[in-house]
């Protein structure tokens, strides 16, 4: 069975269609590139699943559950983390009080306390950079610092699924190679499940995995990566042009 | 010269503490709660029997101070939970102006509940009596009760910065007033938090009722009015939503207060008030966002 399943959802902002009808599902241990242009639904969809933005039609499930409708905080129980586009860190809080944040939802489990420790101690290894600012304020933290910080976050969690929207907005190509970098050997060591939203399609080519294009709130096209890659066919999808 | 000082912080004091429960449900929910006031005015009341007479009929507060203490406070958590759970919760996805509307309306329903029950004639009562003594400090003659006040006030301050930066609950509902979508997707339970943030907000306007109902001995259906409206200006000018703004902008319009009443020519004396709120607004004029700008204007869901 599938870890995540959308089935014919719609997202409406008033008049605004914003993705119609879009269907997929994700293996546990996938990885999928959700990429288009400005105002495809991408970031719709993601915010959809998080719960933050209520479905018009359709139907999500998650791990086995119907998760349509559902708060965020509900879904999150379930496993799935977000990495909001724009990094959303609390900035007022320190770097270490924000990675915590997440941990409280396992509160009623037993050892709850030493689990969040070592999950602490394992991001602190992964990202050894967020352990100097660890009492720092996080809004003082640069781009780069802050993606690795939000990754970090949603790790926290010990999440199932974990899904990032555009990690690579306004960071530096080099920045942004070592996000990447990072999330590959965090997949490896976790088996993680990644849902990654990029405008462009050339990371997913880079990094590989299925890729899903979408376009005007749907989905044209859906495939390996790196065979969907070189050709014309993406092109034509991303810009449009069987329609001109 | 002492004395001013502590007028200044006595009533700085309270300031504080009703500007710190406004700011508090400010930062978890963008409400203004204009029924914060009613909120006082009814855990006031709440140490009489219901009667309309002039002569008042004391209830609870004739409990001993450690039953009577815990008990207000209890009523006022029990209280703002309530507004919560019957009223605020409908408006979570309305916008901030129509839930202030809302409050507004809540605070006349409280308001006019009280007048029901106990008439609009104002009470005497003598709250905790032993608490009038005075006593001398550096050559000073001050109320045990003035004393009192400022103590228990640096206690509560303490102990929420305490609460709020040691806890679980308190880390989390920091996160929740900065960005409470994010804190959502984290885990963290939106009712809990806007809970949590509404009963401490209500054991706040507790206190105050108590320190007000020992000071003044009068209980007046209105008199949470009077103190809401300083506490709103001191949330606005410390920044809203920030807690830290609030209690400072509260301890300065006390200060403000006590100092022009104690400077002016005494013609002008009875216009004390028209001269804060001048002051008020030079201070907006200089830092239109307030003393300590909050963070987290982020939309919340």
């Amino acid at each position: 069975m599938s870890l995540l399943a959308l089935s014919d959802i719609t997202i409406r902002y008033s008049r605004l269609t914003a993705v119609r009808n879009v269907s997929f599902s994700m293996d546990e241990g996938e990885i999928l590139f959700i990429t288009g242009p400005n105002g495809a639904g991408k970031s719709s969809l993601l915010r959809a699943i998080a719960g933050v933005t209520p479905v018009a039609g359709g139907r999500i499930d998650l791990a086995g559950h119907e998760i349509t409708g559902q708060a965020p905080e509900n879904i999150a129980r379930l496993g799935f983390s977000m990495v909001p586009e724009g990094r959303d860190v609390f900035g007022s809080l320190t770097t270490e009080e924000n990675l915590l944040v997440g941990t409280g939802m396992h509160a009623r489990e037993r050892g709850w306390r030493s689990r969040a420790a070592d999950e602490l101690e394992a991001v602190y290894a992964t990202f050894p950079m967020l352990k100097e600012r660890r009492h720092g304020q996080a809004g003082l933290l640069s781009g780069g610092q802050q993606q690795m910080l939000v990754i970090g976050r949603a790790l926290m969690t010990n999440p199932r699924l974990v899904a990032i929207d555009e990690p690579s907005l306004g960071l530096a190509p080099n920045i942004n190679d070592q996000v990447y970098e990072r999330l590959i050997a965090l997949r490896a060591q976790r088996q993680l499940t990644l849902l990654i939203v990029e405008q462009s399609s050339a990371r997913a080519m880079m990094v590989g995995g299925r890729m899903i294009l979408m376009r005007g709130g749907q989905i044209v096209l859906d495939g390996d990566a790196r065979t969907l890659g070189n050709g014309e066919a993406i092109q034509a999808a991303y810009f449009g042009y069987e329609d001109n | 010269m002492l004395q001013i000082l502590f007028d200044a912080l006595s009533l700085g004091s309270l300031y504080a503490l009703g500007a710190l429960g406004i700011a508090l449900i400010f930062g978890v929910m963008r409400l203004v709660n204009f029924a914060h006031g009613d909120v006082i005015a009814f855990c006031v009341f709440a140490l009489l029997w219901p009667s309309t007479d002039a002569m008042a009929i004391v209830f609870a507060g004739q409990l001993p101070w450690y039953l009577l203490v815990p008990f207000v406070l209890l009523c006022g958590a029990g209280l703002s939970v309530l507004c919560e759970i019957v009223v605020f919760r409908r408006f979570r996805q309305a916008n901030p102006a129509t839930m202030m509307i809302a409050s507004f309306a809540l605070g006349f329903v409280i308001r006019y509940f009280l007048l029901m029950l106990f008439s609009s004639r104002p009470k005497s009562i003598s709250l905790l009596p032993e608490l009038s003594q005075p006593v001398e400090i550096l050559g000073a003659r001050l109320p045990l009760l003035q004393l009192i006040t400022i103590v228990a006030t640096m206690v509560i301050l303490i102990g929420l910065t305490l609460f709020l930066r040691q806890t679980r609950f308190g880390l989390e509902m920091r996160a929740a007033a900065e960005n409470f979508s994010m804190a959502r997707m984290l885990g963290v339970r939106a009712n809990r938090v806007i809970m949590g943030a509404f009963a401490l907000s209500g054991a706040l306007a507790a206190a105050i009722a108590l320190i007000f109902g020992a000071q003044t001995g009068t209980l007046d259906i209105q008199m949470g009015a009077s103190i809401m409206l300083m506490a709103f200006i001191a949330t606005v000018i410390g920044g809203l939503g920030s807690l830290g703004g609030a209690v400072l902008a509260g301890f300065l319009l006390g200060a403000a207060s006590v100092i022009m009443q104690v400077m002016l020519p005494i013609d002008a004396r009875p216009f004390r008030d028209a001269f804060v709120y001048g002051a008020v607004i030079l201070v907006l004029l200089f830092r239109p966002q307030g003393l300590i700008a909050a963070r987290g204007t982020k939309e919340r869901v």
